[in-house]
């Protein structure tokens, strides 16, 4: 059975991979894998907004991505956006195969205050359950508490829930059987 | 998928084109792209976009003011923003002024540009909702109104129909909730009273003084705190229909004050000394039994037999369930576009439900129930989930049965089950199965789980 793949994308805890790849267990039926951790793509790097174009973060994964890939989810801790928007908490192709997450706004310390590691563990998770429904074809869902509703800043993300509704659910074990067809 | 509200991007640089297109997908829309004016008409040609982002400024051909004015001509109603790198005055003022919906400055705030599309969005969606209503409006109580394929009812709809342009007082019977409002309403505006008033009195809601003041009016000072002339609900339906809800209830003085208005067509208000005269159509609708009523001395004969000239008894619902599928199709389709829920309709085992429910509250109940469950749904059709909390009739329980199926099949069925009871959580599922995560990935191939 094809994989998904976790990958960091620069220094990322070791501790927060294992958290990722804890939550995927709970939620995607295919054997889950970490690779090594790869370079920032540094051509990404936009000078004047001081923060890295995740386009080019999703062009990386997709070259990177092992045979065997159903999908790949890169973490990374830099700061990432594209040309319209200021900032992205992650990155997804909708149904396809690769996806981004950054943990840079997630950080308690992006908004001047202490460091407190519980919250970036939870907001972690419903990131990375977010940017992977994506990848599974969810679109953004309706019910706040899930994690495939739309966040626009970190107040909500903090409001979601950990585990998917009942809808959004039901349409990714609807769409197990698609992971077959790997990158 | 928000396939109603397409939306189209323009912009030469591919990367903002497509980032943003990709941005907008996550969000369910279906989105198109263009990198220049020109693709941007031949596409807007083709497909009725709702809202279109243009950027401002395209080297060579079109700008984008240009690509705006043209696209405003192909599709007048889409909105159009315009997207800047810089902000000024001038541009905005520009853009506004040929036509641009809004503009915006990129890079903008998520929160700022998903608060606009959903803006705009929510404003299409009630200008098209008030299309809807307007045309509803002018034909919401004609005869093909009323939603039956039942013998009984259509004979009905057809008396309803011949009595219309008689001034015959009429008695409606049936159940609570049997549409008793409904039929007298098809009998007024089908008649040639439809452009006079009708004037509903709910009778059963209301004292006996206030009923006798509500129906014929007051003089000034007949009572404490009637400072002035008050025309009562006869007076208000002159020329037209006066509806009698619950008539069953009134007391013994209203139903001779009742009787001598149906017979002289005049009465008096409250603490009036002058006669007034009506010309009214009285209908008058009970759930009640009138004749038992009648034979154990609770309600006047002589007002039965005046109120009781042509009589229409509703059936039940559960006496006409052939209608319940027409009726719970007609509640879902209207009552999901009222509340904006997105529900495209009611599955087979979920109207078999409701097809052997008695439903004791007739029609209302059915429309109440129906609502609860759009409000409810999450996945789109109403399905027996949606209905699980109605109050089954002994007719509707069935004991499980074993399907007769190959017990592979038994065991794909259970591992669905668990998966969707689970929400789609694999850890939950596979213990709620007491089999670990391994031997469930390993099912779930065999077994080929797909869509369903």
């Amino acid at each position: 059975m094809n994989a998904l793949y976790l990958v960091a994308i620069g220094n990322v805890p070791s501790n927060v991979m294992d958290w990722i790849e804890h939550a995927a267990t709970d939620w995607y039926p295919l054997p889950i894998r970490r690779l090594a951790s790869m370079q920032i793509p540094e051509h990404a790097f936009e000078t004047t907004r001081k923060q890295y174009q995740s386009v080019e973060f999703l062009k990386l994964l997709a070259r990177s991505a092992p045979p065997d890939a159903a999908r790949i989810l890169g973490v990374t801790d830099v700061d990432l956006s594209i040309p319209m928007l200021s900032f992205l908490f992650g990155q997804a192709q909708l149904d396809g195969p690769v996806a981004v997450v950054s943990l840079c706004r997630l950080r308690q310390e992006f908004y001047g205050l202490p460091m407190q590691e519980e919250v970036l563990r939870e907001r972690t998770i419903k990131e990375v359950l977010h940017e992977l429904g994506h990848t599974f074809g969810l679109v953004h869902c309706g019910d706040p508490k899930c994690p495939m509703s739309l966040a626009t800043h970190v107040a909500l993300v903090d409001s979601k829930e950990d585990r998917y509704c009942a809808r959004c659910g039901i349409q990714l074990v609807e769409r197990f059987s698609a992971v077959e067809g790997g990158v | 998928m928000k396939k109603n509200w397409p939306i189209l991007v323009v912009d030469d640089e591919v990367v903002m084109c497509e980032s943003l297109a990709a941005w907008l997908r996550e969000d369910g829309y279906f989105v198109d792209t263009a990198s220049d004016g020109q693709s941007a008409l031949s596409l807007a040609g083709k497909t009725d976009y709702a809202i279109c982002f243009v950027d401002l400024k395209m080297p060579g051909g079109m700008d984008g003011i240009e690509t705006m004015m043209e696209l405003r001509r192909i599709r007048p109603e889409a909105s159009v923003i315009i997207i800047t790198a810089y902000a000024t005055v001038d541009t905005a003022i520009q853009a506004m002024k040929e036509g641009a919906q809004e503009y915006i400055v990129k890079p903008c705030n998520p929160q700022e540009i998903s608060m606009l599309v959903s803006r705009i969005l929510k404003l299409k969606k009630l200008q098209s909702e008030n299309a809807i209503l307007r045309k509803k409006l002018t034909r919401q109580y004609r005869h093909h109104d009323i939603i039956t394929k039942n013998p009984r009812m259509q004979e009905i709809l057809a008396l309803t129909q011949d009595i219309s342009s008689l001034r015959s007082t009429v008695l409606i019977c049936g159940e609570s909730g049997t549409g008793k409002e409904l039929v007298a309403r098809a009998v007024h505006y089908s008649g040639n009273r439809a452009e006079k008033p009708f004037v509903v009195v709910s009778c059963a809601a209301l004292t006996e003084t206030l009923l006798e003041s509500e129906l014929f009016g007051y003089e000034k000072g007949a009572f404490t705190g009637a400072n002035s002339q008050a025309k009562g609900k006869f007076e208000l339906a002159a020329g037209g229909t006066i509806f009698l809800d619950e008539i069953g209830d009134i007391s013994a003085k209203l139903q001779a004050d009742l009787l001598r208005v149906l017979q002289e067509r005049r009465f008096y208000r409250v603490g009036g000394t002058q006669e007034v005269e009506v010309d009214v159509r009285v209908i008058a609708a009970t759930n009640r039994n009138l004749s038992e009523e009648v034979r154990q001395g609770n309600f006047r004969e002589d007002l039965y037999y005046r109120l009781n000239v042509i009589e229409i008894r509703l059936p039940a619902l559960r006496d006409r369930r052939e209608d319940i599928p027409l009726l719970a199709e007609h509640f879902v389709q209207r009552i999901s576009s009222e509340l904006g829920r997105e529900i495209s309709g009611i599955t087979g085992a979920a109207l078999k439900l409701l097809i052997a429910y008695d439903w004791p509250g007739n029609v209302r109940e059915l429309e109440n129930v129906i609502e609860r469950a759009i409000v409810t749904c999450h996945n789109g059709m109403l399905d027996e989930q949606d209905f699980s909390w109605l109050q089954h009739t002994p007719s509707s329980a069935h004991p499980w049965e074993v399907p007769d199926v190959s017990l592979g099949e038994l065991e794909r069925r259970a591992i669905v089950a668990a998966l969707e009871r689970k929400g789609g959580n694999v850890k939950e599922a596979s213990a709620a199965l007491g089999i670990d995560r391994s031997t469930l990935y390993d099912k779930l191939k065999r077994y080929e789980i797909t869509h369903k």
